[in-house]
């Protein structure tokens, strides 16, 4: 958010790519598995925080975008036979498309009434899919066919499937995600962004047109979440509706708390955090979820501004 | 010479309370002019209705020739309106230089060289006499800091018409000086427009006074024609002994 020490910030972030793709090569298998879907799942929570920790808009049914992205990549090639780039685009552009309308009519609220609204049209979204079951799956889902899954350039045939391609698949996207997120905090326009969560009447009043600036946040926070979503089908090769459900619209609200909102690198964090909590405490209790609610509790009392953002606040000033 | 500002007719209503009423109102581009009168008299709703925080219920407002009567604010701001709020707005949790950075991005044409942002921030921050404190958090100003943050907002978005909404409330008395220095600084490249309940800042600021009272423009005329004046001296000032 300021002009100081790009330097720094960048070499940061490619530092933390750097590491992910030197992982790649020393994880074990099945941390290597979980290691990818965290990645395309940080994206998620990258999107979600790109409206939630920058614009201060709390939403509750960004399951839609994930959702508009993984089927609108994963019913274009299981019903339409489409390629995995032209696939790719179509979750995309449901993304772009869905987040356009949705921000013109909920941007209409603010505060509780927003959060209302998005969690009632990801209902809507839910309900759909699971009403035209016929072509979704419905509730059981459906298995995008693995021959489908792969991508082709010239003489050279990428296999989604293969474990290392799928890796370097989700690190490129999340790595491209990462640094348009940090270029667009850095910018002026994530100056705007950041002044609308603060006071948005002054930014009014120093000329902004505060709607279009949030409505252009709407959709590319929605344009990334529909980018994860999109790539879960293609790299995991499943497309179900719990994917659309309430639960998906809290889990990046929660991963972007605990990583630190309004920190470029706090949803990585955050999903990385919750996940290997699951995955440790699941290995030695049933009841793992107990233990997931303490470590929660800990966390907002310890770290109200989630890992990152307590980090920034009493050490690391600087981080984006 | 055409005003820059002219209002016709601007009336506000809040349930049954008129609370700017009928107002005929005009202003000279250069002006300083102070807007006094009672609480309740209707001045904040008054600049409100000018920069666009809130629509009138009739009437018309003209600025520089143009009807901006149903603009919204942000377009007005645009047109060379700058507003500063009575109540200090500022962004708590950004530093000073990015509370300044924000006006100065948009009014900037040449908006891709960040030398010319942080040129026009910190030309800002010097004429308040904030450029030391440019890195601080703008929630940890003082609160006579506040108050030039506020006008270094103002002035970065280089208006043609500056409302300040008393500014010099709250201040200490070394600071108001420097205030008034300042605010002659700006008139000369800007109108102001000035609402204030202190006496002695109104007399040696304003070309001309405007009292409202009810909603209503009691009297308007120079300094010296408002002291004498034997309405607003009951009105507003209390009757002479």
């Amino acid at each position: 958010m300021s002009e100081a020490s790009p330097a720094k910030a960048y070499g940061l972030h490619l530092g933390v790519i750097a590491l992910l793709f030197g992982l790649s090569f020393v994880l074990p298998d099945y941390y290597h598995g979980l290691l990818a879907r965290i990645m395309v799942l940080a994206v998620f929570a990258m999107g979600y925080n790109m409206l939630f920790g920058y614009v201060g808009l709390l939403s509750l049914g960004h399951a839609m975008f994930f959702g508009a992205g993984l089927y609108g990549a994963g019913l274009a090639i299981i019903q339409l036979g489409w390629s995995v780039p032209a696939a790719f685009a179509a979750g995309l552009a449901c993304g772009v498309v869905l987040s356009a309308i949705i921000g013109l009519l909920a941007l209409r609220t603010t505060g509780v009434a927003f959060m209302i609204v998005t969690m009632m049209f990801a209902q809507v979204f839910y309900l759909l899919i699971l009403y035209f079951a016929a072509w979704t799956g419905g509730d059981q889902g459906q298995v995008v066919p693995q021959p489908a899954r792969v991508l082709t350039f010239g003489a050279t045939v990428l296999d989604l499937t293969n474990p290392t391609v799928r890796y370097m698949s989700a690190l490129a996207l999340f790595s491209v995600a990462l640094l348009i997120t940090l270029a667009i905090v850095r910018s002026r326009y994530g100056r705007v962004l950041v002044a609308i969560r603060e006071n948005e009447e002054r930014t009014k009043m120093l000329g902004f047109d505060t709607f279009s600036n949030k409505l252009s946040a709407v959709v590319i926070s929605g344009t990334i979440c529909a980018a994860s979503g999109a790539a879960y089908a293609l790299l995991f090769g499943y497309v179900g509706s719990s994917f659309a459900s309430v639960q998906y619209s809290i889990l990046p609200l929660l991963w972007v708390l605990l990583g630190g909102a309004a920190t470029t690198l706090g949803p990585l964090i955050g999903t990385l955090f919750m996940y290997y909590v699951i995955d440790i405490t699941s290995g030695y209790t049933s009841a793992y979820l107990l233990i997931v609610g303490v470590a929660l509790i800990l966390l907002v009392l310890f770290f109200p501004k989630g890992i990152l953002g307590t980090i920034r606040q009493r050490w690391l000033g600087w981080l984006p | 010479m055409t005003p820059l500002l002219t209002t016709k007719g601007l009336s506000r209503n809040f349930g049954g309370l008129r609370a700017v009423d009928n107002v005929d109102f005009a202003l000279m581009p250069g002006e300083i002019r102070a807007v006094i009168g009672p609480n309740g008299a209707g001045k904040t709703t008054f600049v409100s209705l000018v920069s666009g925080r809130i629509q009138p219920s009739s009437g018309m407002i003209v600025f520089d020739g143009a009807d901006v009567t149903g603009l919204p604010a942000y377009v007005r701001v645009r047109r060379g309106i700058a507003y500063t709020f009575q109540i200090t707005s500022i962004f708590a949790n950004l530093s000073a230089y990015d509370n300044v950075a924000l006006p100065a991005q948009r009014t900037l044409s040449d908006g891709r060289s960040k030398g010319a942002v942080k040129a026009g921030v910190m030309a800002a921050l010097e004429r308040t006499g904030l450029a030391e404190r440019a890195h601080t958090l703008a929630g940890q100003l003082s609160y006579g800091h506040q108050r030039l943050l506020e006008v270094a907002m103002g002035l970065a978005l280089k208006p043609r018409l500056l409302i300040l909404d008393e500014p010099t409330q709250g201040l200490a008395d070394s600071e108001i000086d420097n205030f008034i220095a300042l605010v002659r600084e700006i008139a000369a490249s800007a109108t102001v427009l000035l609402i204030e309940h202190n006496m002695p800042v109104v007399m040696q600021l304003a070309d001309r006074i405007t009292v409202f009272n009810a909603g209503r423009i009691l009297a308007e005329g120079t300094p010296e024609q408002v002291r004498e004046n034997a309405a607003v001296q009951e009105a507003y000032l209390g009757t002479a002994p």
